[in-house]
């Protein structure tokens, strides 16, 4: 089959989600109103609170979510076929994530802008709270590790885009400091920045870098997770004009440009799809399709993350209500437009069926090497590119992604380690210094605690990861769906998503808990004892919350 | 170039810079806080006993800075001017 049939009918599916579904969400359950006032204007204050232009904030908050997790999932999930992938991401793009972006939007901008987490306690309880503080906790730590593991495969993969990858970061130091000191404008600056990128792209594959073999008895691999690791500590702990703000703008640019390069190659070039449409034929010891497919792929269909950036930043710069829907729902569009590129990339992107099947030997094998590599194959059949240089760049893009979320994750995990150290009275551990080298200590400690001292397994984690992001997800929905029921307002569209993710998700750590015990992996046994755990945990919120707001009156709000 | 082309240009680039910008608004603006902050204890070293070498040149300082005077002492902690002939709140 041709990989453009795919490609219109998913973008066209999410395109008529948007134009239909989101527009019936956005009039007459949200009900959002021109005429509100919203806290950007209420408390408008030139720092967090700034009315926005609907298209610029789009854009933030489209590359704030989008990252390497809508590629991996998708990439790791086609082991089942193209199809069961496929439709989850469509379908979950209109009915799951566009309601739940949007809807936490909405429910932000109602009560003053605050984020979910406040929310939670406000509208569900105390209690609540303090399982939201753990399960965010949580999806920081396995995405950083997870996303250590995975850079660091990609740098080993190709040698070729090691220059690029630092070099990026070379590029973005100096970009900051051209645009803070206003030395030229942004609009040179943005020209200069991508061609020096892709000038590095162009450069990368002639001179590869390799790491020894054994350095002081670590493997290539474990040299360099300890060296990204080391690098995002150091990340976060610079003023964010330094690195993080010119690097997040170079990624924008770079997922604009990535994307439209593979559509357009897939356009140009109609490679076919060799992977099965259902795979019957999965590789021994890969888990069923149900439930795990629903937390491999988080990002892409629904994510919970989503709902911490439109909460959090987003809200405060809602010019009307009613942008809301643009920017939640079709933001969360658009991410599902990354995650069909790569269900795209990595099912068409190869020769003949059995170069696939050597790819896909096992479940979780492929993720963003089968991107990289099948993507490198269409944007060379498409636009005549070298093959090499187009891994390159696909491993540079998808690299920046991942290390973005690295370093901003551990900054936030840091303030979570600094506010528990005011709240336990830990003066030590409310400084940044120490607080970050927990943050760092604790993810080395999954990555190597789950894949072995080469840190190779690492991606084990990753429908763990799945699992705890939809339970973020989960007590969004939660928050949107009191309410809705507060409002008199017909609940089922968002309830319907969240006891589906709720039982999605303790079915498949249930399933996990079993696969674990059988692998006799204890440690992996543990943490999905402890996502176990905190799922229970919402889920009983979830249910108490739900009576309490089911029995009372409608209030007229 | 036409004037429509011009204002045209001039648009995308302000939308440009709230793109650049935006996201590290409150960022930027705390870390710049902290800095006058730390501008503050340097001009009022002096009366809190800190000598301070400088003084003869940010004594002139001091009246123009009376105005964020009750602000930065506020969010260095103290509910009261530290001050024992400078009373602000």
């Amino acid at each position: 089959m041709s990989a453009i049939v795919l490609l219109l009918l998913g973008l066209g599916g999410m395109a008529a989600g948007y134009l239909f579904y989101s527009r019936f969400i956005a009039s007459r359950i949200y009900k959002l109103d021109p005429a509100f006032r919203t806290p950007a204007h209420e408390f408008e204050d030139g720092v967090d609170f700034v009315p926005t232009n609907r298209f610029v904030l789009w854009g933030h908050h489209f590359t704030s979510v989008a990252g390497a997790a809508p590629i991996v999932g998708p990439a790791i999930a086609v082991i089942w076929g193209w199809l069961p992938a496929f439709v989850w991401v469509v379908l979950g793009t209109v009915f799951f994530a566009g309601v739940h972006d949007s809807g936490a939007l909405w429910a932000s901008v109602r009560n003053r802008a605050k984020s979910v987490g406040a929310l939670t306690g406000e509208v569900v309880g105390y209690r609540a709270r303090t399982v939201f503080m753990i399960v965010i906790f949580l999806v920081l730590l396995m995405v950083n590790a997870v996303f250590g593991v995975v850079i660091a495969k990609l740098l080993i993969n190709n040698p070729g885009s090691v220059v690029p990858v630092w070099g990026a970061i070379a590029v973005a130091l100096i970009i900051g400091q051209l645009i803070y000191r206003r030395i030229i404008g942004l609009g040179l600056v943005s020209v200069l920045g991508v061609i020096a990128l892709y000038s590095l792209i162009y450069v990368g594959p002639q001179v590869p870098v390799t790491l020894p073999e054994q350095v002081m008895g670590l493997s290539a691999n474990a040299s360099w997770i300890l060296l990204l690791f080391a690098y995002a500590a150091i990340a976060s702990l610079l003023p964010v004009w330094v690195l993080l703000q010119p690097r997040d703008y170079i990624n924008g640019l770079q997922l604009f440009v990535g994307l439209i390069l593979l559509y357009g190659a897939v356009l140009i070039g109609n490679p076919q799809v060799v992977a099965p449409m259902i795979n019957n034929d999965v590789p021994a010891g890969t888990p069923s399709l149900l439930p795990l497919l629903f937390v491999t792929i988080a990002c892409g269909a629904i994510s919970g993350f989503h709902g911490l950036v439109a909460s959090g930043t987003s809200s405060k710069q809602l010019d009307k209500e009613p942008d809301a829907r643009f920017v939640g729902y079709f933001g969360a569009v658009g991410e599902g437009a990354l995650a069909l590129a790569a269900i795209i990339a990595a099912t068409a992107g190869f020769a003949t069926l059995a170069d696939w099947q050597a790819v896909y030997t096992a479940f979780g094998n492929g993720s963003l090497s089968a991107f990289v590599n099948g993507g490198a194959n269409i944007l060379a059949g498409g636009t005549g590119m070298d093959v090499g240089v187009a891994a390159t760049l696909l491993t540079v893009m998808a690299a920046l992604f991942a290390g973005t979320t690295m370093d901003t994750g551990l900054r936030l995990q840091r303030y979570i380690f600094q506010e528990w150290g005011e709240i336990y009275q830990q003066k030590w551990l409310t400084r940044p210094l120490p607080a970050t080298l927990l943050a760092v200590a604790s993810c080395l400690l999954l990555a190597f605690g789950a894949g072995g001292a080469d840190g190779s397994g690492g991606l084990l984690i990753w429908p763990l990861f799945g699992t705890t992001n939809q339970l973020l997800a989960g007590l969004t929905l939660l928050v949107i769906t009191i309410m809705l029921v507060k409002r008199g307002r017909p609940a089922i569209y968002t309830l319907a998503p969240l006891v589906f993710l709720l039982v999605m998700t303790l079915y498949a750590l249930l399933i996990q808990l079993k696969s674990f015990y059988d692998q006799s992996d204890w440690f992996l046994l543990g943490l999905d004892l402890v996502v176990l755990v905190a799922a229970l945990l919402v889920t009983l919120e979830c249910a108490a919350a739900l009576k309490r707001a089911f029995s009372a009156p409608p209030e007229n709000i | 170039m036409s004037g429509k082309t011009r204002l045209l240009f001039r648009r995308l680039g302000e939308l440009g810079a709230q793109y650049y910008n935006a996201p590290y608004r409150a960022a930027i603006a705390r870390a710049k806080r902290d800095e006058e902050d730390l501008f503050m204890l340097l001009v009022f070293a002096e009366m809190m006993g800190v000598p301070n070498p400088a003084t003869w040149s940010t004594l002139e300082l001091q009246p123009l800075l009376m105005d964020r005077f009750h602000d930065w002492h506020t969010r260095m902690g103290m509910e009261r001017s530290p001050l024992d002939h400078f009373r602000c709140c």
